[in-house]
């Protein structure tokens, strides 16, 4: 009984707890000294979303046609989908937006979210169509970064679409047309 | 409803991280702060107040869900009642007139408002990914989600429409860092010059990292009451308080997706004709909607029918300079358009104070004297309540006491302005608080 005491131990990993410092006082009275730990915990998940009633919009792209919705009932047409329209609460219709639009706004990011950082610099703009309400978020490529300035908006661009959907709404992109 | 006045307030010193404390002793020091200051302590903070509000932005920073029973606890609040409110940038905004909402319906004679956040525990890159969260996940944050970069489209469009330059822009900077150096508060405490603006690294054209705020840790307090509250507190300290009341409070919202929202008419203010903007649409994404719509509240109830001469001192959000000047326009602070131009002429300066420039209209209607977000930090769930306590010490005339200095006092300051806001114009609050002793 002693000896296996002796000799148990618990296995041994090396994930777990990085812990950067670790004071400690002489005196117990000092103990408020211990502060602070830091330490490390991974947060990771992988999450299921559903695309719901936006989903046509997505196989549109996987086919190589941008698609947005136009009420059916006041006959608003938004640049970027909606199932129901804002202004009467109608359902909204699947139409193709022309391949050739104008640039409204846009930016160019030289730092970012960590999901997009190794993609910096990247061009982003909103697109508008004429007879389209509404204006629509994609990437700008082919352009040079360092070139920013307010003269493009106004420039027209042209949708491309990528040939392996990745089904999210950068399988659309934009190149100056 | 009943009237309802500020009665104290208290901030913790915005910092980039707070690692010697959670988050519930750094609330307490804002907290214990507003109590120590209307002389009350611990104790008879705990049995006066009558329930609490709490503003704090994001679950993913924290990694805590139900922060704010943690802190009702921490403060020996229990088992008084406690709610959170949340709307992105604005949560502190918004939880200020839920703690005057408790207080103007009659639920609380007093109401204890408190917000924080704490933003260190991931790095930036992570924690702007965090933040990006707040717009459409379907649309718009996988094409590059990215705060810094919805607002720079933002102002490209304001650019293009007006004729603003990033020199305007970067005056903000300069403005809102110079005042910053005088409050101990402040996260950046710098003097500045246009240059230094446009050096700074890149982040998003035309916006560079200067005319962008940090994320902090850090805390804010504010304790409302109505008269009778304010009766009790009295009674309870033997001092004679210096309250400020609530004269206007409004709200507004705009679609969450920037690329929704409307090209159509201007919502007017009092002082301005449909002949001001002939040809502009409006908001498009050159302005803030919200933000006309809850300036245009809270001004209809504060009798507000022209806000430069009304109005001693704005506290607004600016998170960026480009919307510091988009909100002057959206305030009625000047014309839709003459944002810039706004800036340029000195007006929203601090009267009185060398910033290395020479001004036409400097000092006319301070903006930011504290130094806003730009310069004290932008822990969200503080920043709110963080104005409403300087805008109260402000009209307190007690600058000089909290900052240890009084050159950020604006003098006989009677009624100011705070102003909060959220992704893009989504959520705005606009409350307004006036001398009231
Ligand atoms: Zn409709």
């Amino acid at each position: 009984m002693a000896k296996e005491k002796k000799y148990f131990k618990l296995p041994e990993t090396d994930e777990g707890t990085i812990l950067f410092n670790v004071p400690f006082p002489k005196d117990l009275s000092q103990l408020k000294g211990m502060a602070p730990i830091v330490i490390k915990q991974p947060y990771q998940i992988d999450y299921l979303h559903s695309y719901g009633q936006d989903s046509p919009f997505f196989a549109g792209l996987a086919n190589g046609k941008l698609l947005s919705t136009k009420c059916s009932s006041c006959g608003y047409t938004y640049g970027t989908p909606r199932l129901h329209c804002m202004y009467c609460g109608s359902e909204c219709d699947w139409f193709e937006l022309p391949r050739e639009g104008k640039i409204h706004a846009f930016t160019v990011c030289y730092f970012g979210s960590e999901a997009f950082l190794k993609e910096t610099p990247f061009a982003l703009i909103l697109v508008e169509w004429p007879g389209v309400d509404s204006l629509f978020l994609a990437r700008l490529v082919n352009i040079d970064p360092a070139k920013a300035s307010t003269d493009w908006i106004g420039m027209k661009v042209r949708s491309q679409f990528r040939r392996n959907a990745k089904f999210t709404p950068t399988d659309v992109y934009f190149v100056p047309a | 409803m009943r009237d309802v006045y500020v009665v104290s307030g208290g901030v913790s010193k915005f910092a980039k991280a707070r690692p010697d404390v959670t988050f519930q002793p750094m609330v307490k020091e804002a907290y214990d702060y507003a109590l120590n200051d209307i002389g009350l302590d611990f104790k008879q903070g705990a049995e006066l107040i009558d329930g609490s509000v709490a503003s704090y932005f994001s679950d993913h920073f924290a990694r805590q869900l139900m922060s704010g029973a943690m802190v009702q606890d921490y403060l020996g609040l229990c088992p008084k009642p406690n709610k959170r409110i949340e709307g992105g940038g604005a949560t502190g905004g918004l939880c200020f007139q839920a703690g005057w909402e408790a207080v103007a319906s009659g639920r609380f004679d007093i109401c204890a408002a408190f917000g924080w956040e704490t933003m260190s525990h991931v790095n930036t890159w992570k924690g702007n990914e965090f933040i990006a969260l707040a717009s459409d996940v379907s649309f718009d944050y996988p094409v590059g989600g990215f705060y810094s970069g919805y607002y720079a489209m933002m102002v490209t469009r304001h650019m293009k429409e007006y004729g603003t330059t990033v020199e305007q822009l970067a005056l903000v900077s300069v403005k809102n860092h110079n005042n910053a150096f005088f409050n101990p508060y402040a996260q950046k405490r710098m003097k500045i010059k246009i240059e230094d603006v446009r050096k700074s690294a890149m982040v998003a054209w035309p916006l560079t990292m200067l005319d962008i705020c940090v994320m902090s840790d850090g805390a804010a307090a504010v304790i409302f009451a109505n008269e009778e509250g304010i009766k009790k507190i009295e009674k309870a300290s033997g001092k004679r308080l210096k309250p400020t009341k609530v004269t206007g409070v409004g709200s507004g919202m705009d679609a969450m997706r920037m690329a929704d929202r409307p090209h159509g008419k201007v919502t007017l203010l009092p002082h301005e004709k449909a002949a001001d903007y002939k040809n502009l649409k409006y908001p498009g994404v050159h302005s803030f909607r919200s933000g006309r719509y809850a300036s245009k509240m809270a001004y209809e109830m504060a009798k507000i029918t022209d806000p430069v001469k009304q109005i001693d001192f704005v506290e607004l959000h600016d998170a960026y300079t480009s919307s510091e000047v988009q909100t002057y326009e959206d305030m009625g602070l000047c014309k839709y358009g003459e944002g810039g131009k706004f800036v340029e002429s000195g007006a929203p300066f601090m009267p009185g104070l060398d910033y290395g420039y020479k001004f036409p209209r400097q000092g006319l209607i301070p903006v930011n004297p504290s130094g806003g977000l730009i310069a004290c930090g932008h822990p969200v769930g503080a920043t709110g309540l963080m104005q409403a306590v300087f805008a109260h010490w402000q009209l307190q005339g007690s600058i000089k006491k909290h900052f240890k200095d009084a050159t950020l006092q604006v003098k006989n300051a009677k009624r100011g302005v705070i102003h909060s806001h959220a992704g893009t114009g989504t959520y705005v609050t606009v409350s307004i608080l006036e001398k009231g002793f």
